[in-house]
């Protein structure tokens, strides 16, 4: 009796944690990955909770994004833990290709820490406000903090200028994702858009499209983004333009091919039977199904854009400084290596980190979304 | 069912290859899936629909009636169900999504209507508890519960005319009877016309009420189906017929109609069947007969001179019968 009230105790205590209950059921992977990102929220919440506060009062909108970040992720975990409590991860009802692919995708553990990394990245990149004490762009005493060693008031170090590396990595990741994630949602528009239609009403449309793609593919891409950015006077903005405007066509290329052999399918042919018009069967019928290659092509090409654009950075073409990006980062330490090795190998590792982290996804995505590809177990 | 719906006259379709012109469907002709496609005007590039082809749908003709119009004809008065319902269902939209949206198309409804009247279809084509399958995909559907699908997605405007191309040759003896009882059951039903397309001439004799015998992309006979069955008047048809395995009839070897289908990019001149014809002479090889439509419908010189038929006419290969 007093056994059993203690029992149920301690289950609606472990039910109040995410993650506990999941690890008492022995769902080893779902309960700690629950646990952990609990207990990394609330410690940003209590080891912060001055600069919580003083988003109230600051009027700064990254304290508000940390904010809302914090929030919403607490909440997301938390609805994530009762639900996968409740009955087992098994939903009863029709399964959607998502949920057959999601179920493909957790198989495989390399694109599940893929997906981790990612998760993390971008929360802490959100978070960034709360999460280092410093400024990434003023300039305070040079003389007594340029080049610091990595020590626990600087996680990662000091600069030239004595700006906290860990502040400007955090800061140089949001500027880096927010490029790489709207480069590549223009490429992946443009590119499915004239892949489809290309694909769908072929002939001469087709032709046309597809010699601007081959065109635009053999130029070398970064003599051609170092050119347009020449013209110009360099900015995050325009280093976003060219970059989404650059990238599509190997998108197009890869929906084009899926969307020729869609439309000899039976039910393409059946849509125009039963009456329905070219933007309807196109946008309805031909694109969600060549979404799965679509979302593999965007994750891969997310690390590759990072990759190219910390490259022009490194160039002198992308962000300009005192804003930080990984790129220009690399470049900033890159004479001191010897002496301080830590300015250009944190940001440095901070992209090989993000890039391994999208490609993991990416292959994993593609095993998943791809029934061709799948390993029957 | 005096009243016509739909005549074909005169249908061509002419698909201009690099090698040459292939006449896929020639006069009043279904070449299967292209004749079809070409009642409802969907060949694609090189396929045409050459110029004094009339399809006549309730004396509108189709060939010359503008695109926008077509579009809202197909699925809504003249619709299609496919050979092979595995493919022929979109496999990233649930069933009743997919009924819906045809339904959409053609009629200004919410899509609370839509689905209520999605539902209803299933119920109709003989779904179990369709109001819960309405939300499955197609993959937790099998074969004969998707050919239902399909056939309640064609029928879910009630069309006036469904053309029906080979609907059972992917499923299985049982689960075709079901499909073919189900189609007869609607076609009485809704009162619909039905165009059974088949290469199964079981399956045509149960549910065809007319039937017309194609040959090299022409119509060579028509006729009630107990005419064309049970007299057949031209020899193809004859051939076809005698070609059937019989039950409780033993037979060393089935017979066969000797030689194979021309290229259609080079019918034979005259009649295209006299190649293969046991009756042919002389006036075979030079004149295209033509297609006689009195009382039987019937493309061949065996009508003018009855005479000419060869006395071993019924068994082509001169079998020898133990």
């Amino acid at each position: 009796m007093n056994d059993a009230s203690g029992a149920g105790k301690r289950r609606r205590l472990a039910a109040l944690v995410p993650g506990l209950t999941q690890l008492r059921r022995g769902e080893r992977l779902l309960g700690l990955s629950l646990l952990m990102a609990t207990l990394f929220l609330v410690a940003v919440l209590v080891f912060a909770f001055d600069r919580v506060w003083a988003t109230f009062t600051a009027g700064r909108i990254d304290y508000w994004l940390a904010l809302f970040t914090l929030i919403a992720g607490l909440a997301l975990v938390w609805k994530l833990g009762a639900a996968t409590a409740m009955g087992a991860g098994v939903v009863e009802g029709s399964q959607s290709q998502w949920t057959l692919a999601w179920r493909e995708f957790k198989k495989n553990r390399a694109a599940l820490l893929g997906l981790y990394l990612m998760a993390f990245l971008y929360v802490a990149t959100l978070l960034g406000a709360y999460l280092t004490p410093h400024d990434p762009i003023a300039i305070g005493d040079v003389a007594a903090t340029r080049h610091l060693p990595p020590s626990l008031d600087h996680l990662m170090g000091t600069d030239r200028f004595g700006r906290d590396v860990l502040t400007r990595v955090l800061f140089g990741a949001r500027i880096s994702l927010a490029i790489g994630f709207i480069a590549i949602a223009i490429s992946i528009t443009l590119g499915t858009l004239i892949g489809a239609v290309a694909g769908y009403f072929g002939g001469v449309v087709d032709t046309i499209l597809m010699r601007f793609v081959d065109m635009l593919i053999s130029f070398p891409r970064l003599v051609l983004l170092i050119a347009v950015i020449a013209l110009f006077e360099p900015s995050i903005s325009l280093v976003i333009a060219v970059l989404g405007l650059t990238l599509w066509p190997s998108t197009a290329r890869i929906v084009r091919g899926e969307v020729l052999s869609l439309r000899e399918r039976d039910f393409i042919q059946a849509a125009r039977v039963l009456g329905l018009g070219a933007p309807r069967i196109i946008f309805r019928h031909i694109i969600p199904n060549v979404m799965g290659p679509v979302i593999v092509a965007a994750t891969l090409g997310l690390g590759n854009i990072i990759l190219i654009e910390a490259g022009l950075s490194f160039l002198g073409f992308g962000v300009q400084p005192p804003t930080p990006s990984w790129g220009n980062m690399i470049n900033d330490g890159r004479e001191f290596m010897v002496t301080a090795w830590w300015v250009s190998t944190f940001p440095g590792l901070a992209i090989v980190l993000t890039v391994v982290a999208f490609n993991l996804v990416g292959d994993g995505l593609r095993d998943a979304l791809d029934p061709r590809l799948r390993i029957r177990t | 069912m005096s009243d016509i719906v739909l005549s074909v006259e005169n249908l061509r379709t002419y698909f201009h290859t690099e090698d040459g012109v292939v006449r896929a469907v020639d006069g009043l002709s279904f070449d299967k899936t292209i004749a079809c496609l070409s009642i409802l005007r969907l060949v694609e590039v090189p396929g045409v629909i050459e110029a004094g082809s009339r399809v006549l749908f309730r004396d509108r003709d189709l060939i010359q009636v503008p695109d926008k119009e077509m579009q809202k004809i197909r699925g809504n008065d003249i619709s299609m169900v496919f050979q092979e319902p595995m493919t022929s269902l979109n496999p990233v939209y649930t069933i009743g999504n997919q009924i819906s949206e045809t339904i959409r198309a053609h009629q200004a409804t919410n899509k609370r209507a839509a689905r209520a009247r999605a539902i209803e279809m299933l119920e109709l084509v003989g779904i179990p508890d369709p109001a819960a399958r309405v939300t499955d995909y197609p993959h937790e559907f099998s074969g004969g519960m998707r050919q239902r699908a399909m056939i309640a997605m064609a029928l879910a405007c009630e069309p006036g005319v469904v053309i029906a191309d080979e609907p059972t040759t992917a499923l299985d003896v049982t689960i075709q009877a079901e499909i073919l009882d189900l189609l007869s059951d609607l076609q009485a039903r809704l009162g619909m016309a039905l165009i059974f397309v088949s290469h199964d001439l079981g399956v045509v004799s149960q549910i065809a009420d007319r039937v017309l015998v194609m040959y090299a992309g022409q119509a060579v006979e028509g006729g009630t189906a107990a005419e064309v069955f049970e007299r057949p008047s031209h020899p193809y048809t004859e051939g076809l017929l005698e070609a059937l395995p019989r039950l409780g009839r033993r037979q060393p070897r089935l017979a066969v109609i000797p030689g194979s289908v021309p290229n259609p990019k080079s019918w034979p001149a005259g009649c295209r069947f006299h190649p293969r014809c046991p009756h042919a002479w002389d006036r075979c090889r030079d004149d295209a007969p033509p297609l006689i439509v009195a009382g039987r419908t019937c493309r061949c010189w065996l009508q003018d001179d009855p005479t000419r038929r060869a006395s071993t006419g019924t068994t082509p290969l001169g079998e020898a019968s133990p």
